[in-house]
C-alpha cells in the first residue's frame, strides 16, 4: 500500500522543490501544490521506474558531492593553465582502460559522470560486459597513475556508498 | 565596478562564441560540429543570464532554462542520428 | 561594498572560463583533446555567472534562486553530452588509431553488434 501511494519519497521531495524553484517563491499555496504535484506525478509515471536506486549512506554521498565540487574547482585551474600555456607538441592525450569494481548501473553513471566533470578527464564508454571504463586524459605522462587516482579517489567512495 | 565586470563578461563571452563558431565552421569531424554547437547553446545562456542583470529584470530566466533543455535535446539527438541513423529506435 | 566585489569577482572568473573554454576548443590539435575544453571550463563558468546572477539579484532586488535550476540542470546533463559526442568521436577514430582494447577479449560497448 505505501509503496503503490509513495512509490519515489525522493522523487517526491525533488519535485516539490523543483516546483517552488520556477515559481520562485516560497509561499504556503507553492508549497501546496508543489507537494500534490510530487505525489501525483511518481504515481502516474511509477509503470516506468520500477527500480528504485539504492543509496544506502546519504551523508557520505553529500560528503561525496563536495569533494567533487572541491576537486572541479581546482582541476578546472589546472586545466585552463594547460590550454592556455602549454604548446600541442608538448601535450601528452592519453586513453586509460579502468577495470571495474562496482557493478551497481547507478554507481557507474555517477562515476563516469565524475569523471566527466572534473577536468583533465573525459569518460568514453563502458566495455559491452561493463566491467571496464575508457577514459581520455587531456595530458598525462603515466596512464597507469591517472587509472589508480581515479579508483582510489572516486570508486572506492562509491562503493562504500552504493554497495 | 558591476558595470565594468558586466561589460568584460560580455565581451569575453561573446569572443568565444565567435571561437566556438570558427570551430562550427572549420570542422574537420562530426563530433567537432556537435561539440561546438553544444559550446554555442552553453554560451548563449550565459549572454541571456548577462543580459537579465544587466536590465535588472527577471524575464528571461525562462528563456535560458528553455535553451538549456532544448540544447541538450538537440545534442543528444543529433549525436544519436550520427551514431545510429535513427534516434527514437 | 564587498557584496559588489563578490559579483564582480564572480562575473569575471565565469567570463575567463568560458573563455578559455572556447580557446581550448580552437587551439587543441585532436578531436578528443578538444572535448575536454567546452564540457566542464564552460560549465563551471556559466556556473559562476548564474552564481553572480543570483548574488546580484538578493543585493538590488528581493532576490531569487531560480538561477540554481539552470545551474543543476547543466551539471547533470554537460556529462552525458559529453559521453555521446566522445562516441561520434570514437567512431570517427575507428581503423585511424589503435585505442587499448578492455580486458578479457570483450569490445567498447559502441562497437559491438548488438
Amino acid at each position: 500500500m505505501r509503496a503503490r501511494l509513495f512509490p519515489h519519497p525522493l522523487l517526491t521531495v525533488l519535485l516539490a522543490i523543483v516546483w517552488c524553484l520556477l515559481v520562485n517563491e516560497v509561499k504556503l499555496g507553492t508549497v501546496v501544490f508543489g507537494i500534490l504535484l510530487g505525489l501525483l506525478i511518481p504515481i502516474v509515471t511509477a509503470a516506468y521506474w520500477p527500480d528504485r536506486p539504492p543509496v544506502g549512506r546519504p551523508i557520505k554521498l553529500l560528503s561525496y558531492l563536495v569533494l567533487v565540487i572541491w576537486d572541479i574547482l581546482v582541476a578546472n585551474v589546472v586545466v585552463a593553465m594547460i590550454v592556455l600555456f602549454k604548446s600541442n607538441k608538448n601535450m601528452r592525450p592519453q586513453w586509460v582502460v579502468i577495470p571495474l569494481d562496482l557493478r551497481t548501473p547507478e554507481a557507474i553513471t555517477m562515476l563516469a559522470g565524475t569523471i566527466t566533470l572534473t577536468p583533465g578527464t573525459v569518460s568514453a564508454d563502458l566495455s559491452d560486459d561493463g566491467r571496464a571504463l575508457l577514459v581520455h586524459a587531456l595530458d598525462a605522462e603515466d596512464p597507469d597513475a591517472v587509472r589508480d587516482d581515479i579508483k582510489q579517489r572516486y570508486e572506492r567512495r562509491l562503493k562504500e556508498i552504493f554497495e | 565596478m558591476i558595470l565594468m565586470a558586466l561589460n568584460f563578461a560580455f565581451v569575453a563571452v561573446a569572443l568565444s562564441q565567435l571561437l566556438a563558431m570558427l570551430r562550427l565552421v572549420k570542422g574537420p569531424s562530426t563530433g567537432d560540429r556537435i561539440l561546438a554547437l553544444d559550446t554555442m547553446v552553453i554560451n548563449a545562456i550565459a549572454l541571456i543570464i548577462l543580459l537579465g542583470m544587466r536590465l535588472g529584470t527577471q524575464v528571461y530566466f525562462e528563456s535560458a532554462l528553455i535553451i538549456a533543455m532544448l540544447g541538450f535535446v538537440s545534442t543528444v539527438a543529433i549525436a544519436r542520428f550520427v551514431l545510429r541513423g535513427d534516434i527514437i529506435e | 561594498m564587498i557584496t559588489e566585489a563578490i559579483i564582480a569577482a564572480l562575473l569575471v572568473i565565469g567570463a575567463f572560463f568560458t573563455l578559455v573554454g572556447s580557446i581550448g576548443l580552437i587551439k587543441l590539435d585532436n578531436c578528443m583533446s578538444r572535448l575536454h575544453g567546452p564540457t566542464k571550463a564552460s560549465t563551471l563558468g556559466v556556473g559562476a555567472l548564474l552564481l553572480a546572477s543570483v548574488v546580484y539579484s538578493f543585493n538590488t532586488a528581493d532576490g531569487s534562486v531560480h538561477e540554481i535550476l539552470v545551474m543543476a540542470f547543466l551539471f547533470v546533463t554537460a556529462p552525458i553530452s559529453g559521453n555521446f559526442i566522445a562516441k561520434v568521436n570514437m567512431h570517427s577514430l575507428r581503423g585511424k588509431q589503435a585505442l587499448p582494447p578492455p580486458p578479457d577479449d570483450h569490445v567498447w560497448g559502441t562497437y559491438s553488434e548488438k
